[in-house]
């Protein structure tokens, strides 16, 4: 008892600041929230409460939510296949080559999003039926999210080596297809999950390269929402905002539970957890930063 | 079981992507049933062989593997019929300790009443059984051994490749387990290729043993006549404990630090080497008194190890003698004492082969 009465000032300090950091994230967000449900935003919750500005964002953006599942469901995909084949080839194949294809993949992430996207446009800008599909977002998504798919499952395919799980197996008489499927995807499920989660919230979020991609029929949440926020009532953007939560909190949550999963079964896997990190700042930044 | 594999390679090298050269060409015959020990330090070829038998690496050009009668150069190892042990057992994490054992049958398509009994004799045989259902991860590091040696003889290879099995367990459990393995492989009467860089364990396993060095084969030979009569300083170094001197043919003795060793050799035929270099065990030299002593030398430090003591002593050679006795006296650091060697385990090199 008097040891923590002793240590009780420090720790006192220590909550009240915790909480006031906690504070300071959630009160925006709260603001938000309540500004979408309240009848007048200048008046003020005297106003009143209402669900019909969600019904509003619901009759004009409707598509945009779709369009993004959409592109995100799309974009999984792709990075399903070619993501876990090349960490698979990659992993394999361990050498300064596959290193240099590693780093070089990290590169849409690190370049500006809008640097990509002005890539995409000068290059495909004149093919008229691809430039105005959404499949044209969809191509700058698997750029963006590749990498992370990548990382995640050639950083569990390490930690378990998966180079002489594939020999043992192959010394057992078991066929390329055999070992991938028997050996390879059951025990980089991890793996393979916490890159699948990340790639749909990144996608799902994702605001640079889709506002420069988008075309007035293409246009995703996260543009939908800065349209909103441009041209509509502020209420209107901020019920926006609900229903963008609503889409990547239960992500977000999934995410995190996977890798404390994943953490408790391995020791090690920092690329899971870093990447569960910038993922999770990520996606809600546009309408953070629109806010402000 | 069928009949035992012998394995023949025939010119095979090693040449890696970056141009350096694991492997030189080598030649090498594995009789039907026998069980050869790779043994070397690290790097010196030893694993590359056993790769390039299993499937997993191919030879340069102009190399051959045969498997009794067929050339299986250019299969892989999944086309080979190999079992194969691994350093780090390589066991898989997905599936429990009998799905483990099954796989490769159940790869191969075995039906499922005769998959079930085969893994079931396996269980038994590395007594196994009342952990079939346990993850891999519930299993102690010599439970897992067991599990990768079942997996690697269910599916009753042409072959077996282990590849230094018991590194990874610690000293206790790897007695246990290689006397285990030793019975084992006596009792499958199955071609065996262990790879290992444990001379003890080498002697023990090997019918044979290849000793390896800087990509070529060093010495082959039972493990007798590897110990006994090393065909040159790197295996003489390399296995067991070895004293060296340096000697200087004298009339019917050499000359070596600390004293004079009579010859045994016919020093009359023989070409007369201008240096020579004496080699012997330590059990087949003994402390003597004065007037019996062929050496004498001081003693630098006294080991007690039980059942006998490890003496160094030094008789102004570059390295201390190395002397084990039974006897009780203490000795302590300084004391003068006379050696007598056992002239007929004396093993002579001559310079040339020394370097």
């Amino acid at each position: 008892m008097t040891t923590t009465s002793r240590r009780g000032n420090a720790y006192w300090l220590q909550l009240a600041l915790t909480l006031l950091v906690c504070l300071f994230m959630v009160v925006p967000v709260a603001l938000s929230v309540l500004a979408g449900l309240t009848n007048n935003i200048f008046i003020g919750v005297a106003s009143g409460l209402t669900t019909r500005w969600l019904v509003e964002v619901w009759s004009l953006y409707r598509n945009t939510i779709f369009l993004s599942l959409g592109i995100a469901l799309a974009c999984l995909a792709c990075t399903l296949v070619l993501g876990v084949q090349a960490a698979y080839y990659m992993a394999l194949r361990r050498g300064r080559i596959t290193r240099l294809i590693e780093e070089l993949l990290m590169l849409p992430v690190a370049v500006p999003g809008l640097a990509t996207a002005l890539g995409l446009i000068l290059l495909y800008g004149g093919w008229q039926a691809f430039r105005t599909s959404w499949v044209f977002i969809l191509v700058g998504h698997v750029l963006f999210t590749l990498p992370f798919m990548v990382r995640s499952v050639l950083a569990i395919m390490s930690a378990i080596d998966i180079r002489t799980l594939e020999d043992a197996a192959a010394s057992l008489g078991a066929s390329r297809l055999q070992r991938f499927f028997t050996v390879v995807l059951p025990n980089c499920r991890q793996g393979i999950l916490a890159g699948a989660l990340m790639v749909v919230t990144l996608s799902v979020g994702e605001f640079n390269l889709t506002w420069m991609l988008h075309t007035p029929t293409t246009q995703t949440l996260p543009v939908g929402l800065a349209d909103s926020y441009a041209s509509m009532r502020l209420e209107i953007g901020s019920a926006y905002t609900i229903v963008f939560f609503f889409m990547i909190i239960p992500l977000l949550v999934l995410m995190q539970g996977l890798s404390a999963l994943g953490a408790r079964a391995r020791k090690h896997q920092p690329l899971a957890d870093s990447a569960g990190a910038t993922s999770g700042a990520d996606p809600l930044s546009p309408s953070e930063a629109r806010h402000a | 079981m069928h009949e035992p594999t012998p394995i023949t390679l025939r010119h095979c090298g090693k040449t890696f992507a970056d141009g350096t050269l694991a492997l030189q060409p080598l030649d090498l015959d594995i009789g039907a049933g026998e069980t050869v020990v790779l043994l070397g330090p690290s790097g010196c070829g030893k694993t590359t062989t056993l790769r390039i038998i299993a499937g997993l690496e191919f030879p340069d050009p102009g190399g051959v593997v045969m498997f009794g009668d067929s050339d299986v150069t250019p299969l892989p190892i999944e086309q080979r019929g190999v079992g194969m042990v691994f350093q780090s057992y390589a066991l898989f994490p997905n599936m429990t300790v009998a799905e483990n054992i099954a796989y490769g049958l159940r790869v191969r398509r075995t039906d499922p009443a005769a998959r079930r009994r085969r893994v079931d004799e396996m269980l038994s045989m590395m007594q196994l059984g009342p952990f079939a259902e346990r993850r891999i991860d519930q299993l102690s590091g010599g439970q897992r051994q067991r599990v990768a040696l079942a997996r690697a003889i269910a599916v009753q290879p042409r072959v077996l490749l282990l590849d230094e099995p018991l590194t990874a367990l610690d000293a206790k459990l790897r007695d246990a387990l290689r006397a285990d393995i030793n019975q084992l492989l006596r009792s499958l009467h199955i071609t065996a290729v262990y790879v290992t860089h444990d001379q003890a364990e080498a002697m023990a396993l090997g019918d044979r043993i290849i000793v390896m060095d800087r990509g070529r084969i060093a010495q082959t030979g039972t493990p007798q006549q590897i110990y006994r009569a090393p065909a040159n300083a790197f295996v003489a170094d390399f296995i067991g404990t070895m004293n060296r001197l340096p000697a200087v043919p004298e009339a019917g003795a050499w000359r070596v630090p600390g004293g004079l060793v009579p010859r045994q050799d016919n020093a009359a035929g023989a070409a007369q080497p201008a240096r020579a270099e004496l080699l012997f065990r330590p059990e087949d030299v003994a402390l003597a008194r004065a007037e019996e002593a062929h050496l004498g030398g001081s003693v630098v430090t006294a080991l007690f190890l039980g059942n006998y003591t490890r003496l160094l002593v030094d008789v102004g050679a570059p390295a201390p003698l190395v002397v084990d006795t039974t006897r009780r006296d203490a000795w302590h650091a300084g004391d003068r004492v006379g050696l007598r060697l056992d002239t007929g385990h004396l093993i002579t090199l001559s310079e040339a082969l020394a370097a």
